[in-house]
């Protein structure tokens, strides 16, 4: 954590401080479940490629080809998440009621959640991170910002990923068609009405 | 989660071989086929499902659409939701089938969900998929929760002692309207079986779902060719207008001749332990005028012998509505 250690003037943000606590508290754990007895507990950030049972995948993740050895019961969403460290994917519910672990397989949106990581050997996974830069925002995200269509901005990566997705679907003229098309993407805060203005935006522009 | 064994089998005959190792191909098999994973992986999380070995038939050659001789449909059993409910020839002959998947949960769900999979949709019955509750489907013997407990969302029609649990599928209350054959391979070699005969009633052994045997492997449903002239619709009623199961929900097939309805397929969702066909709406309606007081004497006929529980009566009055508001729009259309 070369970013904490700085110097007394920087602060640790939540994000540097959640990464230290947070990925250090979640790997003993998963540890503690999948070592045997007498096997050495690796220590955190360590790959651990004997895990009994796991298996090799390989994944096109934002174009880039990322081989990994997983256990067979992890999610696509913890496999980017815990594995790749593509946290922009977010854990709403886990299980497929809320939207927010939405990606791009093979350029179709699906719940990251319900799908396991090994199902997707050899495809193309698109997540947020793919989307766009901060200094080359895609379109959608510009649209996001420029309409206000997020609060605390939990849900936000799965709504883009969805609308952006959305645009190649068949999809009709009006609100309303929209409004059915996101009903996978539930946002806690509400922001409903700006991220259709959001997707009516990019829709006309396009 | 439990640990399990993930293989993917080369072909069809392989998987076969793999599953009917299986002690039962339902409630707590050891061996799962695994498709989109929309419901299996669901319930594992919950515990409800822990399955030894999941075999992936996603890579079989079972996912094309396409015309048979009779002019029906063949729809493999790995076609995702979307491209169903998407499919020209589905949208143009089978519009009811379109309607009813899109009427069903969200987009990124029906990119995953299968057609073999939606065949097998489990129930949402609360205590299922709690295994701090008894629940006769989950564990045979232990009692049913809902009866006495939580049962708004749950079946007035096909009910027993034992389960009241409803059936969730939008998709198969519309291929019970165009009846359907599911067609499944197994270790005994290849079988047709009619969709209003594959799914069974809860009774005593409510954990029985299908007729489905260890090894058996949905490859494909068959549609019959397309009614020429029919009208047809389906309409589903929720607690909320997107992503929510029905309270209830009505696949009507109409063709009406001179002001007469000539022909009749009703299924009913939301209402029923399985996709429920009414025949005796069909013959309720058969012969009559297309007209109101048709429709709701052959609602009525729909529902004739509902079993309302504690809290879900309104399902009674709902149902019938549905569907004659139904048949009414359809016949209007």
């Amino acid at each position: 954590m070369s970013e904490d250690s700085s110097g007394p003037t920087k602060k640790p943000t939540r994000r540097t401080f959640l990464r230290a606590t947070g990925s250090s508290a979640a790997a003993a754990i998963v540890a503690a479940r999948v070592a045997s007895p007498g096997r050495k507990t690796p220590s955190p950030g360590v790959d651990r490629p004997n895990i009994p049972g796991a298996v090799p995948v390989t994944l096109r993740i934002n174009g880039k080809d990322h081989s990994l050895r997983v256990d067979p019961r992890t999610s696509l969403l913890d496999c980017l998440r815990e594995t790749v460290a593509l946290t922009g994917t977010k854990k709403g519910c886990d299980h497929g009621q809320c939207g927010a672990c939405t990606v791009h397989v093979n350029g179709r949106r699906v719940l990251s959640c319900l799908s396991l990581a090994v199902m997707h050997d050899g495809e193309d996974i698109t997540t947020v991170e793919g989307l766009g830069t901060p200094d080359s925002l895609h379109p959608m995200q510009a649209a996001f910002l420029a309409r206000d269509a997020y609060q605390c901005g939990y849900c936000t990566s799965g709504q883009l990923m969805s609308a952006v997705a959305l645009l190649k679907e068949p999809c009709g003229p009006d609100d309303a068609a929209v409004k059915e098309l996101m009903s996978g993407n539930i946002c806690r805060c509400g922001a409903y009405s700006n991220i259709v203005a959001a997707i009516q935006q990019v829709r006309k522009n396009a | 989660m439990h640990t399990f064994k993930f293989v993917r089998p080369p072909d069809s005959a392989a998987a076969i071989a793999m599953a009917a190792r299986s002690k039962t191909a339902q409630q707590g098999a050891d061996v799962r086929f695994i498709g989109g994973g929309t419901t299996l992986l669901d319930l594992m999380k919950l515990n409800v499902e822990t399955p030894a070995q999941l075999v992936d038939v996603n890579r079989l050659p079972l996912g094309r659409i396409e015309a048979v001789p009779d002019g029906g449909l063949a729809i493999g059993a790995t076609v995702r939701n979307s491209d169903l409910a998407h499919d020209p020839r589905v949208r143009r002959d089978y519009t009811v089938l379109s309607q009813a998947i899109l009427a069903g949960a969200s987009a990124q769900i029906r990119n995953m969900a299968t057609t073999a999979g939606n065949l097998l949709q489990r129930t949402r019955c609360v205590y299922f998929r709690d295994t701090a509750m008894p629940c006769n489907k989950r564990e045979p013997g232990t009692g049913c929760s809902a009866i006495t407990g939580s049962n708004r969302m749950l079946a007035v029609l096909g009910t027993s002692d034992q389960c009241i649990a409803t059936n969730p599928s939008d998709m198969c209350v519309a291929m019970a309207a165009l009846e359907a054959t599911v067609h499944v391979q197994g270790p005994k070699g290849k079988r047709a079986i009619p969709i209003g005969d594959f799914h069974l009633l809860p009774g005593n052994t409510p954990q029985r779902e299908n007729v489905l045997e260890p090894g058996d492997l949905i490859t494909h449903v068959t549609l019959p060719p397309p009614v020429a002239g029919s009208k047809q619709l389906y309409l589903k009623l929720r607690d909320r207008a997107s992503y929510e199961f029905a309270l209830a929900s009505a696949a009507v097939v109409l063709t009406v001749a001179a002001g007469k309805v000539t022909r009749a397929r009703i299924a009913l969702g939301g209402v029923g332990t399985k996709p429920w066909r009414s025949p005796d709406a069909e013959s309720a309606l058969v012969g009559q005028s297309a007209d109101a007081a048709s429709f709701r004497k052959a609602a009525d006929a729909a529902m004739r012998g509902a079993k309302p529980q504690s809290e879900n009566g309104f399902k009674v009055e709902l149902a019938k509505r549905c569907l004659a508001h139904a048949l009414q729009t359809a016949a209007a259309s």
